[in-house]
């Protein structure tokens, strides 16, 4: 039992992580990533949705015929942001003038709909949301990953104004790391979105391979001995 | 018959996507009559914020309620003025100028004599690390307005240098201060022309 939730865990963050694995959510990870700040706002948001819809769906997978799965299951996706969106800016007014434009993106996030088709629709309900969760924070590191390293060279910053997001209390977290950088804004504009996304793919291939081959080593050496 | 048979069945599928979206409609709807009340105070609170910000000093209405609506430049203008002891001692609004990527939406607020007590950004699409110079967090430059007025410079000098004018263009960026120096040279016109109608001298003519 405890295996398959550690394979669930594991599959969410890096075997099957939404950005460098499933290569899912590009557009939103393209889009939001000019700061870390940014990238963290949308990966908790998306996160929130993805663990609810994938609880919802599991909940009614038995209903649901798998003829119109796709119409039911976007249409409850977009509720669910629609319902995010109206309470955030109800009650969240501040962190909704930060977030709001993401939040409607997060029904185009092809992650979510690919959980609930891929996930949610075969498995039970604590096991989806643990996936919905996993997936989420394995998106959100992703995210954050990508938008630290382009907000470094491209402004000289990390997490600039992530007081706006968080409140007054992660002020901490904002660090200027080279005063008076004039910017590379090459690293702020979409093609250093698609230059870092693809370095990043790149240095975690290597890092899968590597791994790869020192597991073949070990059981080649164990099997000699 | 059990749920796999009735699965099958095409009926099946219209119900249940009817459901779903009647459902999921109801929900909306009960959540939107829910947060709308809400929302529309923190859109208000928003609202008087913005207008404080270009608003220093005191004054003694609600200026989100008085309102005045005259035509302006590019299309309606909403004016809000602030009063103090009923006379009205400024007046903001907001002004649209056209930008390297879209609107420029910027608010001003004009004091009683025709001066500018400040101009803020609210709304912009201008290239990040170049045109977003405008925003007073990235740099000083929209702080330039402040205190000017029509004669300070003169009509003819409210345009960037590059166009001959007083005002500083960006390294790389001259659409964007162009685009905000005519806006607010156009706020400043419509405030000349409509200045009795502004400051509501007509009705202190009456009392």
């Amino acid at each position: 039992m405890n295996e398959k939730y550690a394979r669930i865990s594991r599959d969410g963050l890096w075997d099957n992580n939404v950005v460098f694995v499933q290569m899912l959510a590009l557009c939103p990870t393209l889009a939001v990533t000019s700061t870390a700040t940014n990238a963290l706002g949308m990966g908790l948001a998306t996160t929130a949705v993805l663990v609810f819809s994938n609880i919802i769906i599991a909940s009614i997978r038995h209903l649901v015929s798998p003829e119109v799965r796709i119409p039911v299951y976007i249409v409850l996706i977009a509720t669910l942001v629609t319902l995010v969106d109206m309470s955030l800016n109800a009650w969240a007014h501040e962190l909704y003038k930060v977030l709001g434009l993401f939040i409607a993106l997060i029904v185009v996030n092809c992650a979510i709909l690919g959980r609930a088709e891929a996930f949610a629709s075969k498995n039970d309900m604590a096991d989806s949301a643990l996936d919905g969760l996993m997936m989420g924070i394995g998106f959100t590191l992703s995210l954050v990953i990508i938008g630290g390293v382009r907000e470094i060279f491209g402004s000289g910053t990390l997490f600039a104004n992530a007081h706006l997001l968080l409140g007054p209390a992660f002020a901490f977290l904002e660090i200027t790391l080279v005063h008076d950088y004039k910017g590379f804004l090459l690293m702020i504009l979409p093609p250093g979105g698609f230059m870092v996304v693809g370095l990043l793919l790149a240095s975690k291939r290597v890092l899968d391979q590597r791994r790869a081959e020192r597991a073949t080593l070990a059981t080649s050496e164990t099997s000699a001995s | 018959m059990n749920l796999e048979q009735l699965r099958e069945k095409l009926s099946y599928q219209g119900i249940l996507l009817g459901g779903v979206a009647l459902l999921t409609s109801a929900i909306l709807a009960f959540a939107s009559r829910a947060t709308e009340a809400d929302i529309r105070k923190a859109e208000a609170l928003d609202l008087q914020q913005s207008l404080a910000i270009v608003l220093p000093g005191q004054y003694d209405n609600n200026i989100t309620q008085d309102t005045v609506v005259l035509a302006g430049p590019g299309g309606d203008v909403t004016v809000y003025r602030a009063r103090h002891a009923d006379k009205v001692d400024a007046v903001v609004y907001r002004v649209t100028g056209r930008g390297y990527a879209g609107a420029i939406v910027c608010v001003m607020g004009v004091s009683r004599e025709g001066k500018i007590l400040g101009v803020r950004v609210l709304k912009h699409a201008e290239t990040p690390g170049l045109g977003d110079k405008i925003e007073p967090a990235k740099n000083k430059w929209i702080f330039s307005f402040d205190g000017k007025y029509i004669g300070n410079p003169p009509l003819e000098k409210w345009a960037v240098k590059k166009d001959g004018g007083d005002f500083d263009q960006f390294a790389g960026a001259t659409i964007t201060p162009r685009g905000v120096v005519n806006a607010v040279k156009a706020g400043l016109e419509f405030f000349e022309k409509e200045r009795s109608t502004l400051l509501d001298e007509a009705g202190e003519n009456h009392e």
